[in-house]
């Protein structure tokens, strides 16, 4: 479980998250959704340390991230995987090396050991036989796919997915939210996915978390999303015309 | 002030670079990594610009040696010591930082701009440590080979084109490179190609790392690499010239 308290940021005089508390479950998929600018990507870089915030605390199962030493902040990272918009693959590593990246620096594993849970991760994201390609001879929903692999590499008890579909056909990016869902449930993960795809919202949106100019604006889950009287939530819901006429009515 | 600025920014940054590393065989396989790409992938460049240069000192010393009171294995002697003193070791740094230099910049800039470096953070591993140590490591190891192997080859091609073109002889050449050698020279030489390789890949590490933006902030820093590093090592030239031969 990972729990935000309280958090604020501002960059100069602009505030971009603005007093926001959330609990991400674990075993769920976990989702941060808003419109362009709303503050979600802000909320993921202070929880995962890349910003630090201004007040407020990001904690573990317990144990306090934000006020921690480095130290002990390294130790935490270890239990991170994360996903990435542009999966942020090494582009000089093979797909293989770049899965087996966290397994070299942080365990013992002999060189079989790890050859047999780089090709486990890849079967688990369709990339089975692709071990020897560099990055740039992947697709835009190879190296999402790629990057999820070695995100899940080291057995992470917290995944985050940063805009897993952006860019990505309709069909590939349920092929991904499919994915994200799967490791969440097979694994026990804590999953926390920042999209503003309404498509991953209905698939995988078991616990959302919705912001609206960097504040906390409405919490549930895919199914009670489609049922709000909010009109912040509803226009985000039914952005295009086409989408209004096909709002349930009630 | 920006002066003080990137200083202090880039001593907090050699702190993190030299802090203790995840693995050691890790670091140790990116720092044979590094010699490959860094030192071997120069090797061809140095050896050409070192054969021609060793040439063109040696037919300019016999041009300008005209008084009959001068020797002509002054020749020989004057081409060692242009080489071994400033041309390899500095001048060949020099080549360095435009080769090597952009190159570490533009890598570590781009992998920056496209999250690689967060992605590293991330996993728990101290980025500016992983990237700029091994190179660093892999410089100041390979590049003294590298100047030892400018100053043969430049004190050859002067060799073949002093005889080539008649400007001296081989026996006289030959006499002349021989002739009042100072082995400290070498060990000065060997020091400042050291304190170059240090400069090299950490100023263009330290521009790589804190690239922000896209595609013009990578090579905007490549370009800084380059001249900010021109321009310390012709400082750095200077105070250890004068520290060690002088002083």
């Amino acid at each position: 479980m990972i729990e935000i308290k309280n958090l604020n940021k501002a960059f100069g005089d602009r505030k971009v998250v603005n007093d926001v508390s959330f609990v991400f479950e674990t075993g769920k998929t976990n989702l941060v959704i808003g419109e362009s600018g709303s503050g979600k990507t802000t909320i993921l870089k202070m929880m995962v340390g890349l910003h630090v915030p201004d007040s407020g605390d990001v904690e573990y199962d317990g144990r306090s991230f934000t006020h921690s030493s480095e130290k002990e902040k390294q130790e935490v990272r270890k239990e991170i995987g994360m996903l990435f918009q542009g999966g942020a693959l090494f582009d000089s590593l093979t797909i293989e090396q770049n899965v087996a990246f966290p397994l070299d620096m942080f365990t013992e594993m002999s060189s079989e050991e790890k050859t047999e849970r780089v090709n486990f991760c890849l079967q688990k994201v369709n990339l089975e036989g692709r071990n020897k390609l560099y990055p740039a001879e992947l697709s835009g929903g190879m190296k999402k796919r790629a990057a999820l692999a070695r995100a899940i590499a080291n057995n992470p008890k917290y995944l985050f997915c940063d805009e897993p579909n952006s860019g990505l056909d309709p069909k590939t990016s349920l092929v991904i939210d499919a994915l994200i869902k799967d490791v969440t449930l097979e694994f026990g993960m804590t999953t926390v996915v920042i999209t503003h795809d309404m498509n991953s919202v209905m698939e995988i949106g078991q616990n959302i978390l919705f912001l609206y100019k960097g504040n906390m604006w409405w919490q549930g889950n895919n199914k009670e999303i489609l049922t709000t009287d909010n009109q912040e939530i509803l226009d985000f819901v039914y952005a295009s015309e086409f989408l209004k006429q096909l709002k349930p009515r009630k | 002030m920006k002066l003080f600025y990137h200083t202090g920014k880039y001593f907090l940054l050699l702190k993190r670079v030299f802090g203790k590393p995840e693995k050691i065989s890790v670091y140790y396989k990116q720092i044979l990594h590094e010699i490959d790409s860094l030192g071997i992938g120069s090797l061809g460049l140095i050896a050409i610009i070192s054969v021609f240069m060793g040439g063109v000192i040696t037919i300019q010393s016999a041009y300008n040696f005209t008084s009959p009171f001068i020797p002509l294995y002054a020749v020989g002697l004057g081409t060692r010591e242009s080489i071994v003193l400033e041309f390899s070791p500095t001048i060949i740094s020099l080549i360095l930082a435009g080769k090597v230099g952009s190159n570490i910049a533009s890598e570590i800039g781009t992998m920056r701009i496209s999250e690689q470096i967060d992605a590293l953070e991330i996993m728990g591993i101290n980025s500016a440590g992983y990237l700029i140590l091994p190179k660093i490591a892999a410089a100041m190891f390979i590049n003294p080979f590298l100047i030892v192997i400018s100053m043969f080859l430049g004190v050859l091609g002067g060799y073949v084109m002093g005889v080539a073109t008649g400007a001296c002889t081989s026996y006289e050449y030959i006499f002349g490179i021989q002739s009042f050698f100072v082995p400290f020279n070498i060990y000065y030489s060997l020091t400042k190609t050291i304190v170059f390789a240090f400069i090299i890949t950490s100023v263009a590490g330290y521009q790589g790392y804190y690239t922000s933006g896209g595609a013009l902030e990578v090579g905007k820093a490549s370009t800084r690499s380059v001249v900010y590093n021109s321009i310390l090592i012709l400082i750095m030239n200077l105070v250890i010239t004068q520290i060690m031969l002088v002083g």
